[in-house]
């Protein structure tokens, strides 16, 4: 492979960084999920990146365990997302303000 | 130019551009398509960096599984209507996006000082660490070296799957004063005393 390794982590840092800015200014609270999502992916790319470079599977190894928090967070996520919808028939975050002072 | 360097640089700008027409899209259920071409192009990075397992794990669960589940949310709520534009807090957006630029500033700085820009990665990764294939390989590391761990997933999943269950179910109860009122006022409009 003669494709720096560097490349891949610049990639990922970007991905990082617009789903960042994607969680900071959407208001559709599903979509600031996906942006989570995005981040959660630019990471495990990250991780997979390593894992060549430092010739072991840890990194792989942790990028499939996040694979399964990532799995897990989405349906407990989803799940909130369709109660606060349900009670307030909307599922922007600018509406759940309750507590707010 | 080699295989590797190609593919890069062709699925490099298709995930970033996903990505920014992910960000852009005011429609959640574009939002969501876009999104899944990321996946892809992830996926492709995964092949070419001799993860073969996590390329097919990516597509099945994230592009296929998440995705759907995502999708299936948003034609449930029927929220597939554009965002409303408006701030509610004053320069929120332009805040946002400098955030961004500057974590990814950050990270730049960091992998160029971390391990530099030229540092490839050693040759014979398929031969040396994936012998056998990295399905295989992988297993091994996952059941001799963290096999705790991955117990612990799978607890982890049982809880996920209880805390849905309980979650979505229709009969939530009721939290605050307010909606406790309005609960009993509508239990007893629809059963009324019954008749002496």
């Amino acid at each position: 492979m003669r494709t720096p390794i560097s490349y891949f982590l610049v990639l990922s840092a970007l991905l990082f960084s617009i789903g960042t800015v994607g969680v900071l200014v959407r208001r559709n609270a599903l979509v600031i999920f996906m942006s989570v999502e995005l981040q959660l992916n630019a990471v495990n790319l990250a991780l997979v990146a390593f894992s060549r470079m430092h010739e072991n599977l840890d990194g792989q190894v942790l990028a499939f365990f996040s694979m399964v928090v990532a799995a897990a967070e989405v349906v407990v996520g989803l799940a909130i997302i369709l109660n606060v919808y349900r009670r307030r028939q909307s599922a922007s975050v600018d509406d759940a303000s309750v507590l707010r002072g | 130019m080699p295989l590797d360097n190609v593919v890069f640089w062709v699925f490099a700008p298709v995930s970033v551009a996903s990505a920014i027409a992910m960000l852009l899209q005011r429609n959640a259920v574009h939002a969501a398509l876009f999104l899944i071409v990321n996946f892809f192009t992830i996926s492709v990075f995964y092949l070419v960096l001799g993860a073969s397992f996590l390329f097919a794990v990516q597509i099945i669960v994230y592009a296929g599984a998440i995705m759907v589940l995502f999708l299936f949310v948003l034609m449930l709520l029927g929220v597939d209507r554009d965002e409303p534009l408006i701030e509610r807090l004053k320069g929120q957006r332009p805040m946002a996006v400098l955030l961004g630029a500057g974590i990814f500033l950050e990270l730049f700085f960091a992998i160029r000082a971390g391990i530099g820009f030229a540092t490839k990665a050693p040759a014979g990764f398929d031969e040396t660490v994936n012998r056998g294939g990295n399905a295989a390989a992988l297993a091994r590391v996952l059941f001799r070296d963290y096999f705790f761990p991955f117990e612990v997933t799978s607890i982890l999943l049982i809880i996920a799957a209880v805390a849905v269950m309980v979650l979505a179910s229709r009969q939530a109860p009721a939290i605050t004063r307010a909606e406790q009122a309005t609960a009993a006022a509508a239990a007893e409009a629809r059963e009324p005393e019954p008749a002496p």
